[in-house]
């Protein structure tokens, strides 16, 4: 027990580091704040003049929640690229030279990345009322909704933590997960509906996670899912489907990642 | 009295070649390394680049487990318990390991909540050390504005936080500007004469003498020399003859000479017209070796008579110069000391 409350402490102290680091380099999080922005910006005006949308709601409605979970995800990308870097500079070498528990700096690195996903929501959340996106709902399942968004990217971010120690480098890390991350949140309902998809490309779409947590996040935002439903199971259980997922990618990254944080030393 | 580090038949093999490793198939870092550390003493590994003394501390710091051997530090089992190992260690790795965003109090600080100092304590040690390490003035900037020198200085009082009895210092001067070298080595100095365990490894053969109490010679993953500098110098030898001549085409006249008194190889550098060997009776015999000249009239810009250097004793061992820059040439008076 004792190894977890200083596992826990540990954490803090490095996700502290990280986040005081955020604040030293705001170019990173201004970076971070103006992609998902100007996507919002781009595909309500640019797109939504193009797609058709139901009497009564907005393409901006049914855009906020897909563009949210893009960038949760994208935010979830800096735990690998942050890793790598530390692993390329000699810090995890430094930090594994300390009595400290192994996973504690992936606890720490784990947790300044929702940190900073909070940040990010929060300023999507005002773009998006400002371009006509409402929540229609309670504030309790709003807030279900931003915290399974969260809770989604706080998994995958523990996926990006073992691709991190694994690629070791910032640039090569990055140019991975873009190429990986594009197709996996765009073969998916978040930008347009998928009835128009090819088959395969739809039932991956069904079956993607991340429709899942766009799915789960709209109905309980209450926004419209311009489809009329797929009856694919996932979607139906948005919101369980979502939980299932984060669960089991929690479940087996984070002992890969732990593992392979002891085993890692920079050359 | 008691070792602080202890390790035998230390064997470590990288499965997966590097980019450019000879012909594929498994390199061997490591190939049975035994070495003992007094308490309170130094030892110096010196070898040239990919030699084995890095994997050899990363396998003494716990960053490395090795496919073969066992190692003791500060009495404990570094494959047993290496979290208990870590609590007794300091580090400091080749590159300064420092956090550039964040102010060098910061970054010490850090390190010593890691050890579970407790924030106040933590902050405190981190001011002292900022002291020590003359990074007072620059304690609250973030480490991004400071040199190579003061990264490195910082990186060494992050290894200290915790008043380890035993420090790893992975090439500490590496890539330092000559004035930053002294610095790191009074430093050093003055920690050792506070106590502390040091392992050091090396490029520079003025570092290893300076500092050094023990060598260990590492070349290929396997310990082919070790000894004080002066049971090395010993082994290879007396006193060096050093004659530079005036005109390169007497190089070959003055060998010869050199030659019948000398007790080892002479060594010939045709860019510096130097001639160096190893003779025994010193002046005696440059005296000779003068006359002998003199008749002949050949004429010499320089000559002299030295110890041997530790990069004689690395010639002498490897069949080769070291690949340090500081090697050969800085060289030339570290027989003063």
């Amino acid at each position: 027990m004792s190894s977890w409350v200083s596992a826990l402490g540990d954490g803090a102290t490095i996700a502290q580091r990280n986040l005081i680091k955020v604040k030293r380099v705001p170019d990173l999080l201004v970076g971070t704040l103006i992609s998902p922005i100007m996507f919002i910006l781009l595909f309500v005006f640019v797109f939504g003049s193009a797609i058709p949308v139901p009497e009564g709601t907005s393409y901006a409605e049914f855009l906020v929640p897909g563009i949210f979970a893009q960038t949760v995800i994208f935010g979830a990308t800096v735990t690998g690229s942050g890793l790598a870097d530390d692993m390329q500079k000699g810090i995890i070498d430094r930090f594994r030279s300390l009595p400290i528990a192994p996973s504690a700096v992936l606890v720490g690195r784990t947790t300044s990345d929702v940190v900073t996903n909070v940040l990010v929501v929060l300023i999507m959340t005002a773009t998006g009322l400002a371009v006509g996106w409402r929540i229609t709902t309670s504030p309790l399942e709003a807030l279900a909704g931003f915290a399974l968004l969260l809770l989604f990217a706080y998994a995958c971010s523990w996926v990006m933590a073992l691709v991190g120690l694994l690629v070791r480098s910032p640039e090569v890390f990055n140019n991975v997960s873009f190429i990986v991350i594009f197709p996996i949140t765009f073969i998916a309902n978040t930008f347009v509906p998928t009835q128009g998809f090819p088959t395969v490309l739809r039932v991956i779409a069904d079956w993607n996670p991340v429709s899942a947590v766009t799915q789960a996040s709209r109905d309980l935002f209450g926004n419209p899912s311009l489809a009329g439903g797929s009856g694919a199971w996932p979607l139906e259980h948005a919101a369980l489907y979502t939980l299932i997922w984060s669960v089991v990618l929690v479940a087996v990254f984070v002992p890969l990642a732990t593992r392979q944080f002891k085993r890692s030393a920079a050359r | 009295m008691a070792d602080a580090v202890r390790a035998r038949g230390l064997v470590k093999t990288y499965g997966r070649p590097s980019t450019r490793g000879r012909g594929g198939g498994v390199t061997t870092a490591l190939d049975g390394v035994d070495l003992d550390v007094p308490e309170g003493t130094v030892l110096g590994l010196l070898g040239p680049n990919g030699a084995g003394k890095t994997t050899t501390v990363k396998i003494l710091t716990t960053l490395l487990v090795p496919d073969a051997g066992e190692a003791q530090v500060a009495g404990v089992d570094v494959l047993r318990d290496p979290q208990e190992v870590r609590r007794r260690i300091g580090v400091s790795g080749q590159y300064a390991a420092v956090d550039e965003y964040l102010t060098g109090f910061e970054n010490l600080r850090m390190v010593g909540e890691l050890y579970h100092q407790g924030s106040r304590r933590a902050s405190a040690r981190a001011r002292e050390l900022l002291e020590l390490f003359s990074l007072s003035e620059a304690a609250d900037r973030p480490v991004k504005g400071y040199s190579g020198g003061m990264r490195r200085r910082l990186d060494l009082a992050g290894a200290l936080v915790n008043d380890p009895p035993v420090l790893f210092l992975d090439e500490p001067t590496t890539g330092l500007d000559p004035r930053s070298r002294a610095d790191m080595w009074e430093l050093l100095q003055g920690m050792v004469r506070g106590g502390t365990t040091v392992v050091l490894t090396t490029q520079y053969l003025e570092e290893a003498d300076l500092l050094a109490d023990d060598i260990i010679v590492i070349d290929h993953g396997r310990a082919i020399a070790r000894g004080t500098s002066d049971q090395l110098k010993a082994q290879v030898g007396g006193e060096r003859v050093e004659l530079v001549v005036d005109d390169a085409a007497h190089l070959d006249e003055v060998r010869s000479l050199l030659g019948r008194v000398a007790v080892g190889e002479v060594e010939v550098e045709p860019h510096t017209r130097r001639l160096t060997a190893p003779v025994e009776g010193g002046a005696a015999v440059l005296v000779r070796l003068l006359a002998q000249l003199e008749e002949r009239g050949v004429h010499l810009s320089d000559a002299g008579t030295r110890r041997p250097t530790m990069d004689d004793v690395f010639l002498t061992l490897t069949g080769k110069r070291t690949d340090g820059p500081a090697g050969a040439d800085d060289e030339k008076d570290g027989a003063a000391s």
